[in-house]
């Protein structure tokens, strides 16, 4: 069960500014499948970092610990390898591409995906079939296929984006690195229900987040305080909740 | 087309000055314009910028003697007695000779402690930072400097502002000067710089004269040379400036100039960024009318990582004016993440006007952010429009419109004395040409009437 | 360094073996002596069987370049050309100008065939089998210039049904010399500049276009150079002279084999447009840009330059130029007639050793002229590329706009990108806008797709066809597909 994602006493460190500054300092976490974790924490604790380091961002360097996923060292993995593998990282802040279409952004991904997984490429027919009922059940117009990827999208339209590429691209590891912030209730529904669309025994997601909403709607197996690069603090679900009304002093205190 | 070989305009105006120099850097300068000769438009450097004003007379040297009271009233017109610059120390030269009874100590104030000052007459040594084997105006300064100012403030010392005059005072004959100044900043020193060119007036007819100065600004580490200069010389005059900066780590050099005089002028910086995290901006406007030719030239070379240089510029051209900017950013293979950015903007105000743009990129390293713009165009009539519904009559409407797109780029100069100094400048400037500003709209209004 | 730098050393190592169209054509050449002299002149003339009038026209242009030097000004340097040991003319062993496509020697046909270029109309009229879910596609007449001269011009007969004549510049010399003479040398005059001269001394085919007054050309007429000789130039002229309110669309394509030395290629192109006509002259170039030391490749050093005479008249120039060791190139407008429209789109990319300096001049004379500029320049390996372009609004062209945008993507550090505008404006009324960055592909980009599993080839290669969209967008469709393929491939051996 432990071979799903096995996270081992990972430090990680970035050049800032010349100077190396440590930001992962030794996080234990270990998802089962089927299983959504949460991890909240204070600004500035490495959620986004460890998410980084997850989906493979080289400007990160891991000093020591493993990531073990589905039995492979997830570390030795190109990003793509990674992608491929099942690892999907919804981005805090989606990256615009200019002159890159969107609908051929998503089909090169798929089909590359697919082509790394053993399976037969989509042609564009089925292709379009896909992301047409994918949109449909994402609330999302199809006008938003024809724009050039995030290029001039709202706050909310770059996380249903990010949905709508998590839905095509069906990953069995979903990162979803604070994709909450800045949405509304629909909008927030809407990314909830994406995740709770993919769920099964063989999807596991880990979502950072600062508020309590998303995860009513997403009802998470396990709950994690994270703070000064470590995971001080886990529990169920009614941890969020108690984070929600007390904040984190209690537990950075436990921290340190 | 046949090609022939360029050759430059010829020296006949300085002539007998260049005969019989010998101090070796001096005689290496006047080598090198004999070999070149005067910039002509085939000079890519000068293709929009002609020094035809300066052929058919012969410069003097710019005589020593001078009147007095004239030059005095041209002081006390530029920098008023109850302004924020009368209590500043000055440095006067007048026809390019430094006037020490004009200047500090003697009119009162003294320099700022850990500032040294000397005239370049005193011992004549020339900046390395100049390269007169690239500038033939520069060369010709070298062949013909007398005097200048030399300035230099010691490590960490915050000299506050130093205001540098230079007056014309024009006899009958086409005389020139062509004074050397230079200014150097020790580690984390500062210093404001103001840097004004008036004419007092000869009292007979249009001066010809030529004012040539040469500049090198060396900042050292950590220091901030902040230099604003206000070129109003006499119509008739010929103004070819030419700066040098060289910028050390974390240095910053911070310039705007303001164009208003002479029938032909050109200001040229050439900047330096030799350290990381440097910055230079060059910012600048000019206002013309009549056929007076003003340039603002740059080439900024990043020559370190991690640098950031600014440009904004604005031309307002009336009348039978000519504008041009020629901007230059050359980025070295090292200077990862240089920040460049380059804006030069013109209204043009009247059917005659001409304005000539060359913005240019040279990149070399990758990882850079690099973008310069360009716009030319007339008075936004909407713009126009809304202030006269709003019942602005159309004279004062479009003066407010020129000011506000002059004073959107002053506003890039912070120091308090030195945007006192352009915006009294800048508004004698207006008024002068305020006639000018509508009599674009009634040449465009003529067939409706 | 992050990704974008690993991948680019591990396809560095690649090398420069991605030129697909460096084979050679084993043919039975007639060469003119090398060198240029008058004699060389009367040759190629004779040989041509031209009329007086264009043996004084090229002798006068000959007299001209005579006294000129080479350009200097151009961000460009190359060892001195030895104009005296090239071959002016080398053709075919065969009657020049066969009548129908049967006469084509077989081995030239096979040529074309391996480089993509459908010689045969019955295969194109027969119709190739369309995909599901793409148009048909249009049958293209096609002009195949062959070193000197032009061996097979297609779907002559439907186009002459219509009134436009398409044929070899050597050909309408003979057949419309009235035509010829009044327009040939009309936009860029014999002494115009270098390369121009020479052209017009030596010039020795190309392609021809006249399409009538109300004619819409009923499809895409395309020429496709290919040298193939050892140390000839290739020196074509090319004429369109489109009537009032008719219009066609032009492709030029063009090829040669991998040498060690470097081979001349000096083009003129001359485009006039009357009243209400439309030219829209597309270009993808891919002459042998050298290997990854800089050995051989083509010098394309070309003159292109059209006139919007008419009222409402328009030329839009799209150039996709991924080939030639040096590029030296400036397609421009002279924006006469009132209302008259320029464009230029173009995507530069130069790699390994390759050096371009390209852009446009668009020169506003008419009242309400436009134009529009925008150019993507790619910097890849050791290369250099600048874009140089000029906008001229002269005193009359009231209410003249200009809008431009230049962007320069770098891809490594050991390359340039410039940018060279230059803007000169003499009327209040005229409105000139210029805009530039230089950038490189962000680390961000890259980890977003690497993170939605595509590899870094294919990331770049997405990242920088978005980068030249707008520019590719403006190309026909079968010419954007091509170009997209060649930006990668043009990449190769220097991206991650």
């Amino acid at each position: 069960m432990s071979d799903f994602l096995n996270i081992s006493g990972l430090h990680a460190r970035i050049d800032a500014d010349g100077a190396p500054k440590e930001i992962l300092r030794g996080v234990d976490l270990i998802i089962a499948p089927g299983e959504v974790h949460a991890i909240m924490g204070p600004n500035g604790s490495g959620k986004s970092t460890l998410s980084y380091v997850l989906a493979g961002r080289e400007d990160y360097e891991v000093t020591s610990g493993s990531v073990s996923f589905k039995g492979q060292d997830l570390l030795a993995m190109e990003p793509e390898e990674r992608a491929a593998a099942g690892v999907f990282l919804a981005f805090q802040a989606p990256i615009e591409l200019p002159g890159v279409n969107n609908a051929n952004f998503l089909r090169t991904a798929v089909n590359a995906v697919r082509r790394a997984r053993g399976d037969a490429e989509l042609d564009a027919v089925a292709f379009l079939k896909t992301v047409r009922a994918a949109t449909k059940k994402l609330s999302m117009s199809d006008e938003m296929l024809k724009r050039n990827v995030n290029v001039g999208f709202s706050g909310g339209e770059k996380k249903r984006n990010e949905v709508l590429q998590m839905t095509m691209l069906q990953p069995s590891l979903a990162i979803l690195d604070e994709t909450d912030s800045g949405l509304d209730v629909d909008a927030l529904r809407i990314v909830a229900d994406g995740v709770n669309a993919l769920r099964s025994p063989t999807f596991s997601a880990l979502v950072i987040t600062h508020h309590q909403r998303l995860l009513d709607y997403l009802n998470p197996d396990r709950v994690h305080v994270m703070a000064r690069g470590r995971i001080v603090h886990s529990g169920g679900a009614e941890l969020a909740k108690e984070i929600d009304v007390q904040g984190y002093a209690s537990f950075l205190a436990e921290a340190a | 087309m046949n090609a022939i070989a360029p050759v430059g305009r010829s020296l006949a105006p300085f002539e007998a000055r260049l005969d019989g120099i010998e101090d070796p850097i001096r005689h290496a300068a006047v080598g090198e314009l004999r070999r070149v000769g005067l910039p002509g438009p085939r000079v890519e450097a000068w293709r929009y910028t002609h020094l035809r004003p300066l052929a058919g007379h012969e410069f003097r040297e710019a005589a020593a003697s001078f009147d007095a009271d004239l030059v005095g009233r041209a002081l006390d017109e530029s920098l008023p007695r109850d302004g924020l610059l009368a209590s500043t120390p000055r440095l006067v030269l007048v026809n390019g000779r430094f006037a020490p009874e004009l200047s500090s100590p003697a009119n009162g104030v003294a320099l700022p402690e850990g500032v040294t000052f000397e005239r370049f007459l005193a011992s004549p040594e020339f900046d390395a930072l100049a390269t007169p084997e690239r500038e033939p105006l520069v060369a010709l300064n070298t062949a013909l400097a007398v005097d200048g100012v030399c300035l230099s403030v010691a490590e960490g010392v915050a000299a506050g502002r130093i205001v540098l005059v230079s007056v014309a005072f024009a006899g009958d004959e086409a005389a020139s000067f062509h004074p050397r100044h230079s200014v150097s900043l020790g580690a984390g020193a500062s210093l404001e710089l103001i840097e004004l060119a008036v004419s007092s007036g000869s009292g007979a007819g249009a001066a010809t004269y030529f004012h040539n100065p040469v500049l090198t600004c060396d900042v050292g580490e950590g220091a901030k040379l902040t230099h604003v200069k206000v070129q109003k010389e006499a119509a008739g005059a010929t103004h070819l400036a030419t700066v040098y900066a060289n910028i050390a780590t974390r240095g910053a050099y911070d310039s705007f100039t303001l164009g208003l005089g002479a029938d032909l002028a050109r200001h040229e910086v050439h900047a330096r960024l030799s350290g990381a995290k440097a910055a230079v901006h060059v910012n600048g406007a000019q206002l013309l009318g009549e056929k007076q030719v003003g340039d603002i030239t740059s080439v900024i070379t990043h020559a370190a990582p991690d640098c950031i240089s600014r440009q904004t510029i604005r031309n307002v051209l009336t009348d039978h004016a000519r504008g041009v900017f020629q901007g230059k950013v050359h980025v070295h293979q090292i200077a990862q993440k240089t920040d460049g950015y380059q804006m030069n903007q013109a209204l043009l105000l009247s059917p005659h006007a001409e304005i000539d743009a060359k913005p240019e990129l040279e990149i070399y390293a990758d990882d850079v952010k690099c973008s310069h713009g360009a716009t030319v165009g007339a008075l936004d009539d909407e713009q126009l429009f809304y202030l006269r519904s709003r019942g602005v009559p159309e004279a004062q409407a479009r003066r407010i419109l020129v000011e506000a797109f002059l004073l959107e780029v002053l506003d890039l100069h912070e120091d308090e004395a030195g945007r006192a100094l352009l915006d009294t400048a800048l508004g004698a400037a207006l008024s002068l040409r305020i006639g000018r500003l509508q009599g674009a709209g009634q040449d465009a209004g003529e067939a409706s009437e | 360094m992050p990704a974008v730098t690993e991948t680019r050393e591990q396809v560095e190592k690649l090398g420069q073996s991605s030129y697909k169209w460096g084979f050679e054509t084993d043919i039975e050449m007639d060469f003119a002596p090398k060198g240029l002299n008058e004699d060389t002149i009367r040759l190629i003339s004779s040989r041509k069987e031209e009329p007086q009038w264009l043996l004084d026209w090229r002798l006068a242009a000959f007299a001209a370049w005579q006294t000129m030097e080479e350009p200097t000004w151009a961000k460009v340097s190359h060892p001195p050309i030895d104009y005296q040991d090239a071959y002016y003319y080398a053709a075919p062993k065969k009657k020049a100008g066969p009548k129908s496509l049967d006469e084509v020697d077989p081995e030239l046909l096979r040529t074309y065939e391996k480089l993509g270029i459908p010689l045969h109309e019955q295969a194109l009229l027969a119709g190739v089998e369309v995909p599901e879910g793409e148009e048909a596609r249009m049958p293209i007449a096609v002009d195949a210039v062959f070193d000197s001269v032009s061996v097979a011009t297609t779907f002559r007969k439907t186009l002459a049904e219509a009134g436009v004549i398409f044929c070899p510049i050597s050909e309408a010399v003979r057949d419309y010399p009235d035509l010829v003479r009044q327009y040939l040398g009309s936009v860029v005059p014999v002494g115009d500049n270098f390369f121009a001269a020479l052209n017009s001394a030596v010039f020795t085919d190309g392609s021809f276009v006249y399409v009538p007054k109300g004619v819409r050309c009923p499809m895409e007429l395309s020429t496709y150079f290919r040298i193939n000789a050892r140390n000839t130039g290739q020196f074509e002229r090319t004429l369109i002279i489109v009537e009032d309110k008719a219009s066609v669309s032009y492709l030029e394509g063009c090829t040669a084999p991998m040498r060690d030395e470097n081979q001349l290629h000096a083009a003129v192109v001359e485009l006039v447009a009357m009243e209400d006509a439309s030219i829209k002259y597309s270009t993808v170039q891919n002459w042998y840009p050298g290997d990854e030391n800089g050995l051989g490749g083509i010098y394309n050093f070309v003159t292109k330059r059209g006139a919007c005479r008419g009222a409402r008249s328009k030329i839009s120039w799209t150039q996709v130029e991924t080939g030639s060791a040096i590029t030296w190139k400036y397609p421009s407008c002279i924006l006469q007639g009132e209302g008259a429209v320029g464009e230029f789109y173009s995507v530069a990319v130069t790699n390994n050793r390759q050096q371009a300096d390209t852009g446009t001049k668009m020169i506003h004379i008419g009242r309400n002229t436009r134009s529009t500029i925008i150019a993507k320049t790619i910097s890849a390996g050791h290369s250099d590329s600048t874009y140089r372009g000029l906008v001229r609004i002269l005193p009359k062209a009231s209410g003249a706009r200009n809008f431009t945008q230049c962007d320069s993507l770098l891809i490594g550090d050991q390359c340039g990108a410039h940018t060279v505008p230059y803007i000169e404006n003499r009327n209040m009324a005229a409105r000139v806008e210029h805009e530039a960055t230089t950038s490189k592909i962000s680390e961000d980009q890259m980890f977003y797709c690497r993170q939605r599993g595509l590899s870094e080839e294919d990331a770049v290669g997405l990242i920088v066809n978005g980068f030249c969209k707008d520019v590719l967008k403006e190309l026909p469709m079968e010419f954007a597909v091509e170009a997209q393929k060649l930006l990668q491939i043009s990449l190769e051996g220097s991206v991650g």
